[in-house]
């Protein structure tokens, strides 16, 4: 920078003329608006704002100038400046956001690509009904409990008031476990010993439940069972059931309606009731058949041709399972008071439930683990 | 038990236009299982009427016999002249009553009858058969059998064939369950009826029966536990040709039995009425007096289904002095039968059985089902002393033969009554007069429980506390809550309340139930299929799968009734069911298969001791529990994984890579963080995986499984896609392991610090081995560690392997300088030289 010239006259310092500061400023904006693109911008930037650049130099002459004529000349460079600046911004926002848009437009992709690079898996729908099932009755309160599938026919049956030559015993067909190295069942009445079985229901647990706690108790007893079937659409040797027990003081078969009732409504939907018919087993005194309405037409297709139901066949009842009252000669068995205590029990299949929950025609589907049939349930039911 | 409700109607006066599926809605809700209703009869118009065959023309020329009949319908034609009729069936004669159907008339099945021409004549008509009248096809005797029927001669032509055959009738089909033996009876349905109705009943066991005296004919009862009673009267003068009047085998026929002969249909009619089995004697086959014993080894009986059994001491036996002459309350014997009557074609004199001894028994339940069942023999009468008969109508049921073979046949009742009967109290039940109510959670109050109880046949007795004589003929009343069932079923259960149990706070899923169910959600996030197999295992598969002779999982529990000869163990290994559905899958076309499952295997020592037998009156001993546990075989939750295909298919991101040992690795890794212990894997060499390629896994010192690709033999044996892999791994094990609740990490905000190292080691040596030492080397400062490159080749040398680990070095307080990450850095590599020989590449 030079000194001040004292001898100088700034009227004769051509750069600070005004006309000259226009025209450099003209010059400017007039680069900026040229520049085709960013680059070309930035060379304009460089050429018109940069320490070469004529306004600069211009700006440097100020110094120059005698001090009346500073302020002047300072002034009209400083506007020159700005609004060159200001028209480098606005060139450089719309020429960024050219780029921009082209180069989103470059990036654009298909994104209806289908990714099945990790494929989901499933858990099997008789897993996730039966955890549903177990979900509702432990939201009320009750636990899960669990037992063997080996089981001694005295958890099996005997506890459970069937007696070795009761007629409900051939209503089940049991898978009899040859003993030890023995081979060969025990059969007759003079053996000291008992059988081992295949549970052919989740019974046992509960009566592993009452041996194991002190009442009140409230379990719900989910398993695997077996019965000497053979596959077909409607029946498998191997199936799962939900047993559930509650032993307490002063429950009735109404509390047992109650949660019969409950229970359909939390898996089926408001308004969902059920409907004892009184039936025999061993292990409940009074027992019956419990049904639901059928929760597709909801008793609607009962004589009413024109609307068949084929989840009910318009019978207007779902045919669920069995329960009743505990026979006191259960309690007896496991050593709780009858006096004292009274239960009620309830049990079904969940196969038969999946079947008509969901459609199913075949019962081979649920058992022969064709991934085509399990993926679409997913996690949950 | 089928209950025709024309039968029915004979004891309870219903209103006269109930249906059947009216009654059906009463019983059902009384707790009787009625099926179905059948209708009989359903689309039969008339006229259906009786005709007299009056003349019979053979036409020839045609395939079969065809006949051209003139028959006499009375004035059921409007004419009164003969009705002129084809008919292709050949079992009647001129003179004969059959029964004819008139243009006009529509047979079941939509048939419309018309006068039209066929085999060159005009048919105004059709004489009918049993099938397509719908009398259905139980059917002999005089009824026609497969043919025409035949009727006896007194029903006179023109009469209404409809009302005579009780052709339109509604059949209830009733499932009676074990409880209910009363109800195979009509007896006893029509009680239940007249109680669901509130009718009266016309009780048909009131009868009036002359007292026992010592002339009729002998019993000796040796086993008063197996039979209580014993009723024998004798009818003699029996006209053996006398047949069955149609009513009686119209009956028999619609309650599903089949008409034999008049005798044998009476004592049928008799059963299905009073629900009391009876046998009929030919008294002149009978040798001496009747006795009721347990039978002697080696004696052997043919029964009337003509086969020859060999006896067991445990059954029961009706004898004479010839031995063993029925089993009792099961089937009678073949030598004692009535016999058919046959006509001696020289004198025209018919011979058959005219004296008849008539057995009115009760049997003990369990004797009569254990006989059955070891007979493999269930009989009418079976099933109902199976599920208890009336004892008291025992002499009823006797006395209602007796008039029957008398009003029927023609016979003579001898004067001669037999009872030997061991004298039981009635049995009483004690109830409170709200145990109802307290079963229920209603309140009936004591006039309504009185009420329903005596409908059942109680006599009731007491206040508050009510004594409750229960009747003869419910042997499965024995406790309070019978006697609380048959008020609330009465009553209705659709009428109970629906309440809910205030229960105690519940502690929500165990530990062990939750881990499984995360297991069961973190495998199938990560893209495993749950599938639930049969547990049932064979040698074969045992094969295939390459298992030592002396492994363990050879050591199974077998079943004495498998479904299958080729599977009669249970598993002890859950890959024998995943590997056979991956299989399956892979059949049907599926190509990148990875599977779950989670079940019980079953681990028995060999030398589990037999269960006790235990009392059920009391509570077991915690020693008698025990022994029960002690019998029973180990049963661990397993969970195993199997793969095949791409765990990544390639696709348009780029390329897959195939499922491998290191995703059945990984599975049990993923199984092990939902657990929360630490995996360690080792090298193993284990069947049925590969040799190279088997990890044992180790939670602590413990094995709880093992994982990789499976061997190629294997693989070959059980037809499996190529390199499929499988782990397997004891879930209880795993959650045992699990140690407290986590301590939760201190996270550093200072700066990072990254080093490299790659090592060279022997092939041999594991990985898993290097990088303990480097995190055991390394010491605090080391946040992170990660192997990214595995590299060998020429330059490493032979049976060498490089491995590069990122190390990522933190501490809690400060900034580390490049010297102190140098210093831990080289720290962990100094370790990793001295535990496994590793040497810093390039040094």
């Amino acid at each position: 920078m030079s000194a001040p010239n004292k001898s100088y006259d700034p009227v004769e310092v051509e750069a600070l003329k005004p006309e000259e500061i226009e025209r450099m400023r003209d010059e400017a904006i007039a680069a900026f608006a040229a520049a085709a693109d960013l680059d070309a911008l930035h060379e304009a930037k460089v050429a018109h704002t940069g320490d070469r650049s004529p306004l600069a130099l211009a700006n440097r002459e100020i110094g120059a100038l005698p001090p009346h004529a500073k302020a002047e000349a300072g002034k009209r460079v400083g506007q020159a400046r700005g609004a060159v600046n200001k028209a480098l911004a606005a060139r450089k926002e719309q020429l960024e956001a050219e780029r921009d848009a082209r180069v989103l437009v470059e990036e654009a992709v298909d994104v209806t690509l289908p990714y099945e690079r990790r494929p989901a898996g499933a858990r099997h729908p008789l897993t996730t009904l039966s955890d549903r099932i177990a979900d509702v009755f432990v939201a009320m309160g009750y636990e899960v409990a669990e037992g063997p599938e080996i089981e001694a026919e005295w958890f099996n049956f005997d506890a459970l008031n069937i007696a070795a030559d009761h007629p409900a015993r051939t209503m089940q067909d049991t898978f009899f476990v040859n003993a030890g190295q023995a081979n060969g069942r025990r059969v007759g009445t003079g053996s000291a010993s008992g059988d081992v079985v295949l549970r052919t229901h989740t019974s046992p647990v509960q009566v592993r439940s009452l041996l194991d706690r002190e009442p009140p108790v409230y379990v719900i007893c989910p398993g695997r069972v077996y019965r000497t079937d053979e596959l077909d659409a409607t029946h498998t040797p191997v199936f799962n059931q939900v047993e559930l027990l509650a032993v307490d003081e002063g429950l009735t078969m109404a509390d047992l309606k109650g949660t019969l009732d409950h229970m359909v409504q939390a898996l089926f939907g408001e308004g969902m009731r059920t409907r004892l018919r009184p039936n025999y087993f061993p292990f409940t005194e009074p027992s019956a058949e419990m049904d639901m309405v059928c929760y597709v037409c909801r008793g609607d297709s009962v004589g009413n041709p024109d609307r068949p139901c084929r989840t009910c066949s318009s019978e207007g009842w779902i045919e669920l399972g069995g329960c009743g009252m505990v026979n006191p000669r259960v309690l007896t068995a496991c050593g709780v008071d009858p006096d004292k205590y009274s239960g009620f029990a309830f049990g079904f299949g969940i196969e038969r439930m999946l079947m008509f929950r969901h459609n199913v025609e075949d019962m081979r589907d649920i058992v022969e683990g064709d991934v085509r049939f399990t993926l679409p349930f997913g996690m949950e039911i | 038990m089928r209950a025709p409700l024309s039968w029915l109607r004979e004891y309870v006066d219903l209103p006269a236009g109930e249906t059947g599926r009216d009654v059906q809605e009463r019983l059902v809700s009384a707790g009787l299982e009625v099926e179905r209703v059948e209708q009989l009869g359903a689309g039969l118009k008339g006229p259906l009427v009786v005709g007299k065959v009056l003349a019979i023309e053979e036409l020839t020329g045609f395939k079969k016999p065809i006949r051209f009949c003139q028959v006499d319908v009375g004035t059921a034609n409007g004419t009164g002249e003969p009705q002129n009729i084809v008919c292709g069936a050949t079992n009647f004669h001129v003179g004969d009553k059959v029964v004819v159907i008139l243009p006009g008339g529509v047979l079941p099945g939509d048939f419309q009858i018309s006068a039209r021409k066929t085999y060159g004549r005009t048919s105004e008509g059709m004489i009918c058969s049993t099938s397509e009248l719908g009398m259905g096809d139980t059917v002999s005797n005089s009824l026609g059998g497969d043919g025409i029927i035949v009727l006896p001669p007194e029903h006179e032509a023109g009469t209404d064939a409809i009302e005579l055959l009780e052709l339109v009738d509604e059949v209830l089909d009733i499932a009676v369950t074990p409880d209910r033996g009363y109800c195979m009876s009509m007896r006893g349905i029509a009680r239940e009826t007249a109680t669901a109705y509130g009718l009266p009943l016309r009780d048909p066991a009131l009868l009036d029966v002359p007292a026992p005296n010592s002339y009729g004919y002998q019993v000796k009862v040796a086993d008063p536990i197996g039979c209580d009673r014993f009723t024998a009267r004798t009818v003699v003068n029996v006209d053996p040709e006398a047949a069955s009047p149609i009513w009686l085998q119209r009956r028999l026929q619609k309650a599903g039995m089949r008409p034999v002969s008049l005798a044998v249909d009476i004592t049928n009619y008799v059963m299905l009425e009073l629900g009391q089995p009876l046998h009929a004697y030919d008294r002149n086959r009978l040798d001496g007096p009747i006795g009721v014993r347990r039978a002697q080894p080696g004696e052997k009986l043919t029964t009337l289904d003509g086969t020859q059994r060999a006896l067991d001491p445990e059954d029961l036996v009706i004898t004479d002095n010839s031995g063993p002459i029925g089993l009792a309350g099961v089937m009678g014997g073949a030598n004692t039968e009535i016999a058919d009557p046959v006509r001696d074609e020289q004198t025209g004199e018919v011979r058959g059985t005219s004296e008849i001894v008539i057995e009115a028994a009760h049997f003990d339940p369990v004797a009569v089902a254990r006989t059955a069942r070891r007979h493999r023999l269930s009989s009418e009468a079976s099933k109902r002393f199976e599920r208890g008969v009336d004892p008291q109508a025992a002499s009823a049921a006797a006395q209602r033969t007796v008039d029957l073979l008398v009003l029927l046949a023609g016979g003579t009742a001898e004067a001669g009554v037999t009872e030997v009967i061991t004298p039981s109290a009635p049995r009483t039940i004690s109830i409170p007069a709200d145990h109802p109510d307290r079963v229920a959670g209603t309140e009936y109050g004591r006039e309504t429980v009185v009420r329903r109880l005596q409908q059942v046949g109680c006599d009731v007795y007491g206040a508050d506390e009510l004594v409750v004589t229960v009747p003869s003929w419910r042997p499965d009343l024995t406790d309070p809550n019978d006697l609380a069932e048959e008020v609330i079923r009465l009553e209705g259960y659709e009428n109970l309340p629906s309440t809910l149990p205030k229960l105690p706070s519940g502690r929500g899923l165990t530990e062990s139930q939750l881990l499984r169910r995360r297991v069961g959600r973190s495998l199938a996030g990560a893209g495993y299929v749950e599938v639930l197999s049969y547990p049932f295992v064979g040698d074969a598969v045992l094969d295939q799968l390459g298992l030592e002779p002396g492994d363990p999982r050879r050591r199974a529990v077998t079943l004495v009734n498998p479904l299958s000869d080729e599977e009669p163990a249970m598993r002890t290994t859950l890959l024998p069911g995943l590997l056979g559905t991956l299989r399956r899958n892979h059949g049907r076309g599926a190509q990148d298969l990875a599977l779950f499952e989670t079940g019980l295997v079953f681990q028995p020592t060999g030398d589990e001791p037999a269960p006790p037998k235990l009392t059920v009156d009391r509570r077991p001993t915690d020693e008698e529990i025990g022994a029960l546990d002690a019998a029973l075989p180990h049963q661990p939750v397993h969970a195993a994984v199997v793969l095949s295909g791409a765990r990544e298919p390639q696709g348009w991101w780029g390329k897959g890579y195939p499922a491998s040992w290191v995703d059945a690795v990984e599975a049990a890794r993923t199984i092990a963080r939902e657990a929360g212990v630490e995996l360690i894997v080792r090298q193993d060499q284990y069947a049925p995986w590969h040799p190279g390629r088997c990890a044992a896994l180790y939670v602590g010192d413990e094995l709880v499984g093992h994982a990789g690709e499976l061997h190629p033999r294997v693989i070959k044996a059980m037809n499996l896609p190529e390199r499929t892999s499988a782990m397997e791994l004891d879930l209880e094990r795993l959650e045992q392991a699990r140690g407290g609740p986590l301590r939760a990490p201190r996270v550093s905000t200072f700066p990072v610090a990254t080093q490299d190292v790659a090592l060279v080691v022997d092939t041999a040596v594991p990985a898993a081995d290097v990088e303990a030492a480097l995190r055991a080397g390394a010491g605090e400062l080391l946040e992170d560690l990660r192997l990214f490159d595995v590299f060998s080749g020429e330059q490493i040398g032979e049976g060498k392997k490089s491995l590069a680990y990122a190390l990522r070095f933190r501490a809690t307080d400060r900034t580390l300088t490049a010297e102190e990450a140098s210093a831990a850095r080289d720290a962990a590599v100094v370790t990793a030289a001295e535990r496994t020989g590793a040497v810093l590449r390039g040094a």
